[in-house]
């Protein structure tokens, strides 16, 4: 059922994301509003809080945090979300990769790795597999737990098979994996190159130089002023001419930002850094 | 017997126009966007179920086949009038206060996204008796909570006469709950929009 919406006014989200700043040092201030709420609302309906009881155990269960944080961000992913932006990476971006000694790609907001994962399987079968790391983040320590097992159930995997087959690659999606009863536990040389750390998109910095930032469908919960700062978050982290690819529904949109990226594929929102 | 006068009052009152249909309902939407005048004077936007990886196809024909200017929602779009918009799939889209877009991919609701009733229920939050929406046929209850919302917050709501749809179950989902201000056939419904 959602019928949710509106069980706490705006007033009463404002008053959340203060106590949650003040008390845990997580600022959603910069998030959209409409999601928030529908997030809120939900944790409150699982819970069977009245907004008094959530304001109540913000404050004084920090257990309860983690769980809250899990909730409110979305972790729902894929593997090969958008087929057709793999296809894009295939055919424009690997060329420029394979061109270096060494590659390091950075996915942001990377939730329970199944991202990480698809890029570590189109890298591989591009012949980078041994030349190229890929570092996932999340604010979030619990999915990155998830992410770095690298297993899925079996019914999840096999739910992204229509994905993987519009990708192009060979052969099909359980060919990464290793299967045992329900579980699918993705191949070891797709994992030995992949690092996962938290890192806070809002409140941390650069860490390291990419020729590659991947950072999709984490946009559409910030608002343009936040993105914004994200994107000189991401300009600095990537070299020159690296590129940068955002989901398919997240333009860029700020004419500042038109001139220090350069748009590679419209559709599927790949940009190349230009500028200095 | 045409559409009565307090009904045609209060969709020309309306500025936001929702439509949310799922399976059954292509072609009397595409009959809709084929017809409204390209300056209908108000934002509509396009709620419709469909499977994933296909997406541009509907879409390409509905943008070649509209009078009115039509666009897929991108992330933080204005809504604008005379515009149509269509609910990307794969995503859930929702109205912020600032009178624009955000979409979400969290899960599916009624095993759908876009969720008719995420939008409604958005829609009525932010914009509430300024909207009319219309729920067609469907073979699931997705839209009909929603509507109810928007039927509390006082929008003008239509649901599809069941009899009238190739799957009955939306509109009648909603008309259980007492979400429609009035049951409409499809010739009825365009009457009202040509009005």
């Amino acid at each position: 059922m959602d019928t949710a919406q509106g069980i706490i006014s705006n007033a009463q989200v404002h008053e959340l994301i203060d106590i949650v700043r003040k008390v845990h040092g997580f600022d959603f201030s910069g998030y959209t509003k409409a999601s928030l709420k529908r997030r809120l609302t939900r944790i409150m309906l699982l819970n069977k809080f009245e907004f008094y009881d959530l304001k109540h155990v913000l404050i004084n269960n920090s257990d309860f945090f983690q769980n809250f944080l899990e909730e409110i961000t979305v972790n729902v992913t894929e593997m090969f979300r958008d087929p057709s932006f793999y296809r894009a990476v295939n055919t424009q971006v690997i060329p420029y990769l394979s061109t270096y000694q060494h590659t390091k790609i950075w996915s942001a907001g990377c939730s329970t790795g199944e991202e990480v994962y698809s890029m570590a399987i189109l890298l591989n079968e591009a012949g980078l597999g041994k030349k190229s790391f890929i570092y996932g983040t999340d604010i979030n320590t619990e999915v990155l737990k998830e992410a770095r097992k690298g297993i899925y159930s079996l019914r999840n995997i096999k739910s992204y098979a229509e994905n993987y087959q519009y990708t192009g690659l060979k052969g099909s999606i359980t060919d990464h994996f290793t299967i045992l009863y329900d579980a699918a536990s993705i191949h070891n040389e797709l994992k030995q190159n992949t690092l996962f750390s938290v890192h806070n998109l809002i409140s941390d910095t650069v860490f390291n130089e990419f020729q590659m930032i991947s950072c999709r469908n984490v946009f559409i919960y910030f608002e343009t002023f936040l993105q914004e700062r994200i994107l000189d978050l991401f300009y600095e982290s990537l070299c020159p001419l690296g590129y940068l690819c955002l989901g398919s529904k997240e333009t860029i949109r700020s004419d500042s930002f038109k001139s220090k990226f350069k748009v590679i594929n419209q559709k599927e929102n790949i940009y190349q850094k230009v500028g200095t | 017997m045409g559409p009565d006068k307090k009904l045609l009052e209060r969709w020309h009152d309306a500025q936001i126009v929702l439509f949310g249909g799922s399976a059954g309902s292509f072609k009397i939407l595409f009959r809709i966007i084929k017809d409204l005048p390209e300056k209908l004077g108000k934002t509509v936007i396009l709620i419709i179920h469909r499977k994933k990886n296909f997406f541009s196809e509907i879409e390409k024909l509905f943008a070649e086949n509209s009078r009115m200017y039509m666009r897929e929602i991108e992330d933080k779009d204005i809504l604008k009038t005379n515009t149509m918009y269509i609910a990307p799939a794969n995503y859930h889209t929702l109205i912020e206060e600032g009178g624009y877009f955000s979409l979400d991919v969290s899960e599916p609701v009624w095993y759908s996204k876009p969720s008719i009733d995420v939008t409604f229920e958005s829609a009525a939050e932010v914009y509430g008796n300024k909207c009319a929406a219309i729920l067609l046929s469907g073979a699931n209850q997705d839209g009909a909570g929603g509507l109810l919302k928007l039927h509390e917050t006082g929008a003008l709501t239509i649901a599809q006469e069941p009899a009238d749809a190739e799957m009955p179950e939306m509109p009648r989902s909603a008309i259980n709950l007492g979400a429609a201000d009035y049951i409409l056939t499809q010739d009825e419904i365009f009457k009202l929009l040509l009005s």
